[in-house]
C-alpha cells in the first residue's frame, strides 16, 4: 500500500540534552500585556490620521443604482471617500483560486454594480475623528435596487434560484468527485448499510475579541505603504493584494506587534486592507480602520457551513466500517476569497481516525448571499471529522454498538503508524485507543450507568459523549492543484533568522504572526537549548515586519504549524550561527571547530574549559575587529537565515492521491450533559480531554491551546450561531444575539496528555492548536446518547441549542426518518 | 466642548471633552493610555473595564463627561514601578493569558474582586468576570491565576 513514499519524510534527530525545551517557563510575551503595554494596530496613532468607517450594503443582494458622496463630503472634518466605481477603475478584480467556474468571479475591495451580503462594504469614508466618519457615513446616499436574495445553501443549485455572480452562470463555484479504495466492492461485502439522509454543519466563526483593522500610510516618493495591521498571514494577502493594485510585492510592508487573537478568521482582510491603501494614496495622509464588532461578525469571514446528504455507510456484521459515500454541499458565502481551497483541506483527515479504505465524496461548494466564509480554527477539516464522528454514533446507536466498542474496532492502531491513509496523507503517530482510555477514565466513565439512574431520579437525562478529532499541520500547498491543475503552488515554507550582535546579544526574528501562541517564548528555549544559554539572553524580536528578510511565501500564523515550520526554521538558523561562532572561536584558538562547545554564553574548548571566548567577544570580533581572524573564517557573519522547508512532493493530481499535510496531532474529548426532560434544556457537567501533538516545548502553552479550542467548540455546539432571517438579514451580529461562552458557562475540565513524537519534524513537534472541532463531535454525541430513552433521535446538526433538543425529544420521529439500516442475510444480496 | 477634571491613576487629568466621545475613546485617543481595549460595541466584552471610585466598570458605556469629579484606574496604574502586582504575577504563571487583548479588563474586574472580597469562591471569581470576554483561554487560567492571586 505504501504508495507514497515516507522514506524521505523521517527526520534524523541527534538524542538532545536535558534543557529548557519541555519546561514551563514564563511567557516573555506576558509582562507588557498585563501591564496594558501590548502594541495591538489600533494603539498605533499617526499624525493627521484619517478614521475610515465603511458604508455598507443593509440589503443582502442589490443592485446599486447610484452612489452620491456630496453630502459627506459637505461636513467639515470629512477629508474624502472611496467609492467602488473609483476601486474598479483603479484596481483588477482579486486572483481567483478556483478553476471555472469559481474563477469568473470578480471580487474588488469594495462592491462593484452590486452587493452580495448585508454588510457588504460599498464606500469607505475618512474623517477626522472616528464618530465624524460615522456621521459622514450616514450622509453617504446609495440607491438601491433589492434583489431575491439566496440564503438556504441547498437551493442554490436550483435552477430557478437567485444567480449571485452571472459570470459564473449559477452558483457553483467548485464541483469534484474524490474517489478512493473501491467502494461499490465495499458496498456489496457489507453485512449492513446504514443510510443518513442530511446531516448539517452549522455556521459560526471564532470571534477573536479584537477584531481586525489596520493604520495605513503610504509614502508619496517611493510609492510604498506600511500597513500596521493585525492580518495574520501577510503571505498570501500581499499575494492577494500586489497584483489587484498593479504593484510589485515588496510595495506592501506588513507590520504588526501584538494581535487580539485570529483564529483564521483575520486572513481574509485583503479587500478592506486594498480600500485602506486606495483611500491612503487618495488622501495623502494615512488612515486608521477600527473594525466594528457588528461588521465583524456581519463582513469578516464566517466558518464554512456544510450539508452532507445521501450518507451511506457499508459495515460488517462485527462492527467493521468498510467506507462511505456521501454528497457534499459547501457553502461559501457571498465570495470565494479563501475558497475553494477548503473542497481539498478536509481530505487531509479523509478517513478520521479511523481504517475504513473505501470512500466517495461528491463535493459541491456553492455561492450564497451571506458574509463570505474563510479560514476558522480547525478550517474544512472539523466540518469533515464532525461528519464521520456523527457517522460512528449513528452507525452505533442503529446496529446496537456501544460508541467505545465501534471506536476501538476502527481506530488506526498505534502498531500500524506511520499510517498511509487511502488518498495518501500519512499520519506520522499516535495512540488512539490509548489515548480514549485516558479519557474515558478521567471523566469516570466506569461510574456513568450509576450517575445515568441519579440524574433520572433528579427529572433528567444523563447522557456521554466522545468526540475523537485530528489537527492536521503542516500543510504541503501542492494540495490546491488537486482543485485546479493550473495553479503553481506546492510544498511549505518559514523563515528565522538568528544573529549574534556585537554586545554578545542573541537576536531572533520570526516570520510568523502570532496571536497569543507564545512564539517568543518558546523560540527562545530552542535558541537557548542550541547555544548553551538562557531564554533571558535570547532577544526574540516581538511581532512581525515583512521588511525583516524573515518573510516567505507562506509566512504566517495559521493552519497549526508552529511548532514544526516556525521553530524548525529557529533551529535550523541557530545550529547555523552555532557553527559559525564555533568556526569563529576555532580560528581565534587555532583549533578545530569541533573541538568547540557552546556552554554558559561562551565558546569554549571541550578539552581545555578555560580557553573561552564569551559570546559578547565573538560577536565584538566578527562585527568590529575581524582583522584578527584568519582569513578562512572572515566569511562568518553572525547573522543568519534559515528556510525551513517540509519534504513534501506534489500530488497525483489524476488521482487526487499525495501527502498533503506532514503532521497529525490528536485530541479525544468525552462529555457528560444532563438534559431537562421537561424543557430541552441541558448543563455539561463533567469533561476531559486528551491531547497528543508530539513532543511539547511549553507544555502550558500547549494545554492553554486546548482550554481555547475546547471553549470554542463548545461554544459552536450549543449558543453561537450566524443565523440569517430569508431575506438575508444576519440575525446575531453582536455579543447580545451571538452568545459565546462565559465564565460561568464552562464546566469543569480534566485534561491529560501523551506524547507520540512526530518521526517527520525537526524537533518532534507537531502543529496543534486548532484542536479539530472535538468538543462539538463530543457534545453532539452526548446529546444523542442522553435522548436514546426518548425515542432515540438522531442529532444531524453540529449547533444544538435547548430548542433543537427539545424538538429531538419532543418529535424524535422526525430525526429518525432520516436514517435507516438495510440488513443483508447472506452476504451482499 | 464642555470641560472635565477627574483623577486618573492618581493624577489630575483636566481637558475639554465633546460631549459625545466615550469614556474609553478619551481614555485611549485623547490620554494615550492605550491598555484599556475595545471588543465590541454593545456593552458585553468587558475589554474595556476600569474602576471609577473604585467600582469595576465597562468604560464604553459611559461618555468621557461622565468621569468628570471621579477616581478612575486603569490597568496601566496595576504595576508599581514595572514591579508585576501579585494579581499581574499569578496571571503570568498561571498562563492566564494567551493574546492578552481581554487581560486589561480582566485585571480590573479581578483587581474589584480581590478588593471587596478577599477569599472568594470559584463560583464568586467566575461570577466576577462573567461580564469580561476572553476568546483563546476558556476562562481555565484565569479563574486559576485569580484564585492563586487571593492565596
Ligand atoms: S468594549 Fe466591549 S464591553 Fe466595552
Ligand atoms: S487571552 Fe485572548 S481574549 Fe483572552
Amino acid at each position: 500500500m505504501t504508495e507514497t513514499t515516507m522514506e524521505p519524510l523521517v527526520v534524523e534527530r541527534e538524542e538532545t540534552k536535558p534543557g529548557f525545551a519541555g519546561t514551563n517557563i514564563p511567557r516573555k510575551e506576558d509582562k507588557r500585556l498585563l501591564q496594558g503595554q501590548g502594541v495591538f494596530f489600533d494603539d498605533v496613532r499617526r499624525h493627521e490620521a484619517g478614521f475610515v468607517e465603511f458604508v455598507r450594503s443593509p440589503y443582502a443582494h442589490a443592485k446599486i443604482l447610484s452612489v452620491d458622496v456630496s453630502k459627506a463630503l459637505e461636513l467639515d472634518g470629512v477629508y474624502g471617500t472611496l467609492t467602488g466605481d473609483e476601486v474598479a477603475i483603479q484596481t483588477d478584480p482579486f486572483f481567483q483560486i478556483s478553476p471555472d467556474p469559481g474563477a469568473k468571479i470578480r471580487d474588488y475591495a469594495l462592491a462593484v454594480g452590486k452587493t452580495r451580503f448585508m454588510g457588504e462594504a460599498v464606500v469607505a469614508v475618512a474623517a477626522r475623528t472616528r464618530d465624524l466618519a460615522r456621521d459622514a457615513a450616514e450622509l453617504v446616499e446609495v440607491e438601491y435596487e433589492p434583489l431575491p436574495a439566496l440564503v438556504d445553501t441547498e437551493r442554490a443549485l436550483d435552477p430557478d434560484a437567485p444567480v449571485l455572480h452571472d459570470e459564473m452562470g449559477g452558483n457553483t463555484v467548485y464541483s469534484g468527485v474524490f474517489d478512493w479504495g473501491d467502494y461499490e466492492a465495499a458496498l456489496a461485502e457489507a453485512d449492513h448499510v446504514v443510510r443518513i439522509e442530511r446531516l448539517h454543519f452549522d455556521r459560526f466563526s471564532s470571534t477573536p475579541l479584537e477584531t481586525s483593522g489596520a493604520v495605513v500610510e503610504y509614502n508619496r516618493g517611493t510609492g510604498q505603504w506600511t500597513l500596521y495591521t493585525n492580518n495574520q498571514f501577510p503571505g498570501f494577502a500581499i499575494i492577494m493584494m500586489a497584483p489587484a493594485m498593479r504593484v510589485g510585492m515588496d510595495r506592501l510592508r506588513f507590520v504588526t506587534q501584538d494581535i487580539g487573537g485570529g483564529f483564521g478568521n483575520k486572513i481574509c482582510t485583503h479587500p478592506q486592507l486594498v480600500a485602506l491603501c486606495l483611500l491612503a494614496r487618495k488622501l495623502n495622509r494615512p488612515v486608521h480602520w477600527h473594525e466594528w464588532r457588528t461588521d465583524q461578525h456581519a463582513a469578516n469571514s464566517h466558518g464554512n457551513e456544510r450539508v452532507f446528504l445521501e450518507v451511506e455507510v457499508p459495515v460488517k456484521a462485527d462492527g467493521t466500517l468498510l467506507g462511505f459515500k456521501a454528497r457534499a454541499l459547501d457553502d461559501a458565502g457571498a465570495f470565494a476569497r479563501y475558497e475553494p481551497l477548503g473542497c481539498i483541506i478536509w481530505s487531509q483527515v479523509t478517513p478520521g481516525l479511523y481504517r475504513w479504505r473505501h470512500i466517495r465524496i461528491d463535493f459541491t461548494q456553492v455561492c450564497t448571499n451571506k458574509s463570505p466564509v474563510g479560514p476558522n480554527r480547525g478550517y474544512s477539516r472539523l466540518q469533515h471529522l464532525w461528519f464521520t464522528e456523527r457517522v460512528i454514533d449513528i452507525v452505533a446507536q442503529e446496529l446496537g454498538i456501544d460508541p467505545v466498542e465501534i471506536r476501538k474496532r476502527n481506530y488506526i492502531k498505534a502498531e500500524e503508524m506511520p499510517y498511509e491513509t487511502p488518498n495518501g496523507c500519512v499520519y506520522d503517530s499516535g495512540d488512539y485507543a490509548r489515548s480514549l482510555d485516558q479519557a474515558l477514565e478521567l471523566i469516570g466513565y466506569d461510574r456513568i450507568e450509576e450517575r445515568r439512574r441519579d440524574a433520572e431520579a433528579r427529572g433528567k437525562l444523563l447522557g456521554v459523549g466522545i468526540g475523537s478529532t485530528l489537527d492536521s499541520g503542516t500543510n504541503n500547498f501542492g494540495q490546491s492543484t488537486l482543485l485546479n491543475p493550473e495553479l503553481q503552488f506546492g510544498g511549505n515554507n518559514e523563515v528565522a533568522t538568528v544573529k549574534l550582535d556585537l554586545f554578545g546579544e542573541v537576536v531572533v526574528t520570526l516570520g510568523t504572526t502570532p496571536q497569543g501562541q507564545g512564539h517568543e517564548t518558546t523560540a527562545a528555549m530552542v535558541v537557548a537549548d542550541i547555544l548553551g544559554v538562557t531564554p533571558d539572553d535570547v532577544n526574540v524580536r516581538p511581532g512581525h515586519d515583512s521588511y525583516w528578510n524573515t518573510h516567505a511565501g507562506f509566512s504566517g500564523t495559521y493552519a497549526s504549524q508552529f511548532a514544526v515550520t516556525g521553530l524548525g526554521a529557529v533551529k535550523g538558523a541557530t545550529e547555523k550561527l552555532a557553527w559559525e561562532i564555533k568556526r569563529v572561536a576555532a580560528g581565534v584558538f587555532g583549533a578545530d571547530p569541533d573541538d568547540v562547545e557552546l556552554a554558559e554564553g561562551q565558546a569554549r574548548l571541550r578539552e581545555n574549559p578555560e580557553a573561552a571566548i564569551p559570546f559578547m567577544g565573538i560577536g565584538a570580533i566578527v562585527n568590529a575587529n575581524n582583522a584578527i581572524l584568519p582569513m578562512e573564517t572572515r566569511d562568518a557573519t553572525l547573522n543568519v537565515r534559515h528556510v525551513y522547508v517540509p519534504p513534501f512532493q506534489l500530488p497525483d493530481k489524476e488521482r487526487k492521491f499525495g501527502n498533503l499535510t506532514l503532521t497529525y496531532a490528536m485530541q479525544i474529548h468525552v462529555c457528560v450533559i444532563e438534559v431537562d426532560k421537561e424543557t430541552g434544556a441541558y448543563e455539561l457537567v463533567d469533561w476531559a480531554v486528551v491531547d497528543d501533538c508530539g513532543k511539547r516545548i511549553h507544555p502550558q502553552i500547549v494545554e492553554g491551546q486546548v482550554h481555547g479550542a475546547w471553549a470554542q467548540g463548545l461554544g459552536a455546539a450549543t449558543t453561537e450561531t450566524f443565523a440569517y432571517d430569508e431575506d438575508g438579514n444576519l440575525l446575531t451580529a453582536n455579543f447580545y444575539d451571538y452568545h459565546v461562552p462565559h465564565a460561568l458557562d464552562m464546566p469543569p475540565l480534566k485534561t491529560g496528555h501523551i506524547e507520540s513524537p512526530s518521526p517527520f519534524t525537526p524537533l518532534g513537534t507537531k502543529g496543534m492548536g486548532e484542536g479539530g472541532g472535538g468538543a462539538i463531535h463530543a457534545v453532539c454525541a452526548a446529546i444523542q446518547d442522553a435522548l436514546r430513552p426518548v425515542g432515540k433521535p438522531v442529532v444531524t446538526d453540529s449547533h444544538n441549542p435547548y430548542h433543537r433538543v427539545w424538538q429531538l425529544m419532543t418529535r424524535p420521529e422526525e430525526s429518525r426518518k432520516l436514517v435507516g439500516v438495510e440488513s443483508r442475510t447472506t452476504n451482499g444480496r | 466642548m464642555i470641560s472635565i477634571s477627574f483623577e486618573l491613576n492618581g493624577e489630575t487629568v483636566e481637558r475639554e471633552v465633546e460631549p459625545r466621545k466615550l469614556l474609553v475613546h478619551f481614555i485611549r485617543d485623547d490620554l494615550g493610555l492605550t491598555g484599556t481595549h475595545v471588543g465590541c460595541d454593545t456593552g458585553n466584552c468587558g475589554a474595556c473595564t476600569i474602576l471609577l471610585d473604585g467600582e469595576a466598570v465597562k468604560s464604553c458605556m459611559l461618555l468621557a463627561a461622565q468621569a468628570d469629579g471621579t477616581g478612575v484606574e486603569t490597568v496601566e496604574s496595576l504595576a508599581a514601578d514595572g514591579e508585576l502586582s501579585p494579581l499581574q504575577q499569578a496571571f503570568t504563571d498561571a498562563h492566564a493569558l494567551q493574546c492578552g487583548y481581554c487581560t486589561p479588563g480582566m485585571l480590573m474586574s479581578a483587581t474589584y474582586l480581590l478588593r471587596n472580597n478577599p477569599e472568594p469562591t470559584e463560583g464568586e471569581i467566575r461570577k466576577a468576570i462573567q461580564g469580561n470576554i476572553c476568546r483563546c483561554t476558556g476562562y481555565v487560567n484565569i479563574v486559576e491565576a485569580i484564585q492563586e492571586a487571593a492565596r
